[in-house]
């Protein structure tokens, strides 16, 4: 077996051919990523534990001639922010350093029922705070294509991992575009499903209105078969959405011709020149895969960050209030008294993005500035999900870049918060309408840097969504 | 926009966040920056829109609604195994009250 290359499809024909057996398979998986991992500091921990054991179940399973489900044998990777019991969860902050979750998340325990061994913890942004990697408090993670560059972030060890071949799938969030952003800079696909498609019990939360759970994975395939699994309602989140979750390999087979695709105007000035290039050729083939390609505006997109900043900001705030030193680990021990052990506690434990949107977000909350600000911004909000709104009323999809740019150097924007914000350009707009959106592969650049493509569609389309991707990666839009 | 370093004091107060003197001139720079963005947003006339205070709900508003049933809890000592300092079944914290 050769570790770097599985897919799902190809672990099931594997395990029932008796190629290889599950706990062979872990074992060879672990190994590979152990030895990878230096490489690019992806995974903050290896469960080889809890991975060659839920091997063995599925070892069992088809012993006995059951059915051991449809992820079975599937090495897949966690990000940090995702609880998993008894596995230490850091949230790439040293604050959680030695924080064991006693339970797990519900998609994480869906993927295990599923027949799913998680392999790891993927390392993240500090409470996914960040679109680069490089604000976790145990080190960045570098590019696998290119190693002097970033991987993207919030999601960047989720995205490396699969890209790196030491997962086949892993689980990330997305609040801003903290999956597609990076998936197209490691050069995978990534998927934002609509929000409330997927539950969130036990994703640590960052900013609630905008967070979403999604796989990554190396096809579209895999990764519709992925967030099948984990998709639907959960009474333990009462945000996790009530519609049934269809079977998305039917949507897969079908072709594309005559469905109707949106360029949204707004998205393509200001394009950098090479992005641009690969995102235009894979409009040219879903062209001539008899899609009708048509220009629409989103007119309130210029509006997107700054509404973002607001909203995402203020929610942190509340929701990080939390970590007060009483229950998390953490606790300063300089601290004598109460309101000390707050704020010595927070001061000293907290990376610098997240003490920028604490603060932001308690400023834009604070009295007298409510109106101003968390109220204007959820206006705003209300109008940006309108214009996606306009939008599909005349087109199935939207197609746009994911990011302005490909992978940029490790250090290039850390200096800058603004750059580094605004580069969330693409991505963040999905997340505040709650549509499904994701990255597929598109080219690389002249330097061999992915692209990535972004496919939107109305609130719970992901059928339409998977149906254009996998239509797109058939006709080797992959390496357009 | 410009923020004073008064001003960031007086959030990180509110944030029961303490910074050091140079985090807080690093602050009050890069807040005024992110504010001074932020203020695009009064170009927009925001008098019609209604402020979209749920994202999506697809279902009647009763939907989550249910007979209360007893479930599952943490056991004590697993609720506490994370906490800095805890004792007697209680997470322990510095003196409140003085005697």
């Amino acid at each position: 077996m050769n570790v770097p290359t599985l897919t799902i499809a190809g672990i099931q024909e594997g395990l029932r051919s008796r190629q290889f057996s599950a706990a062979e398979l872990a074992s060879e998986a672990l190994k590979f990523a152990a030895a990878e991992n230096p490489k690019t500091n992806a995974y903050l921990l290896l469960s080889e534990e809890r991975a060659i054991q839920a091997a063995r179940n599925v070892d069992a399973a088809l012993a006995r001639g059951e059915d051991p489900g449809v992820l079975a044998g599937v090495p897949i990777a966690v990000k940090d922010v995702i609880v998993t019991k008894g596995l230490r969860t850091t949230c790439g902050s040293r604050l959680l350093e030695h924080f064991v979750p006693p339970y797990d998340a519900t998609a994480v325990e869906r993927m295990e029922k599923a027949g799913a061994l998680i392999v790891g913890k993927a390392n993240c942004d500090e409470f996914a705070m960040g679109s680069s990697n490089e604000n976790s408090a145990f080190g960045p993670v570098r590019n696998p294509v290119a190693p002097d560059r970033v991987p993207g972030g919030s999601s960047g060890g989720s995205a490396a991992v699969v890209a790196q071949g030491t997962a086949v799938a892993s689980l990330g969030s997305d609040t801003g575009g903290s999956i597609r952003q990076p998936a197209s800079f490691c050069g995978v696909v990534g998927v934002t499903p609509t929000y409330g498609r997927v539950s969130r019990y036990g994703l640590v939360a960052f900013a609630s209105s905008l967070d979403h759970i999604g796989p990554f994975a190396r096809n579209v395939h895999d990764a519709a078969l992925l967030l099948q699994v984990i998709a639907g309602r959960d009474a333990r989140d009462a945000t996790s959405a009530f519609a049934p979750v269809p079977d998305y390999r039917q949507s897969m087979q079908q072709d594309v011709k005559g469905l109707r695709i949106g360029l949204p105007k707004e998205y393509f000035d200001g394009l950098g020149d090479e992005t641009g290039l690969q995102i235009r050729k894979g409009i040219e083939l879903l062209r001539s895969q008899g899609c009708e390609v048509v220009e629409v505006s989103l007119p309130h997109t210029q509006y997107a960050i700054a509404c973002y900043y607001i909203i995402c900001t203020a929610e942190a705030s509340s929701n990080l209030a939390r970590y007060d030193g009483v229950r998390y680990t953490t606790r300063s021990a300089n601290a004598k008294t109460m309101i000390d052990m707050y704020r010595m506690t927070r001061g000293e434990a907290f990376g610098a993005e997240c003490k920028r949107r604490i603060m932001l977000g308690t400023y834009v909350l604070s009295a007298g500035y409510y109106d101003a600000y968390y109220l204007k911004a959820q206006k705003v909000r209300a109008l940006i999900a309108g214009d996606f709104q306009r939008a599909f009323e005349k087109v199935d999809a939207l197609v746009t870049p994911v990011s302005p740019f490909p992978a940029f150097k490790l250090g290039e924007k850390l200096d800058d918060p603004i750059q580094m914000y605004l580069s969330d350009i693409y991505t963040i707009t999905g997340d505040l309408a709650g549509v499904p959106c994701m990255s597929v592969p598109c080219g690389v650049t002249r330097e061999g840097l992915p692209v990535g493509m972004q496919i939107l569609t109305r609130h719970f389309d992901e059928p339409g969504m998977f149906r254009l991707a996998a239509a797109f990666e058939r006709a080797g839009g992959f390496s357009v | 926009m410009k923020i004073t370093e008064q001003e960031v004091r007086y959030v990180a107060g509110l944030a029961h966040l303490q910074l050091t003197d140079q985090e807080i001139a690093r602050m009050a720079r890069d807040l005024g920056d992110i504010l001074t963005h932020i203020e695009k947003l009064n170009e927009l006339d925001t008098s019609g829109a209604a402020p979209m205070a749920q994202v999506l709900y697809d279902a009647p508003e009763t939907a989550t609604l249910r007979e209360d049933q007893p479930g599952g809890t943490l056991a004590n000592a697993d609720a506490l195994a994370n906490a800095p300092l805890s004792g007697a079944g209680q997470f322990k914290v510095p003196k409140i009250i003085e005697r």
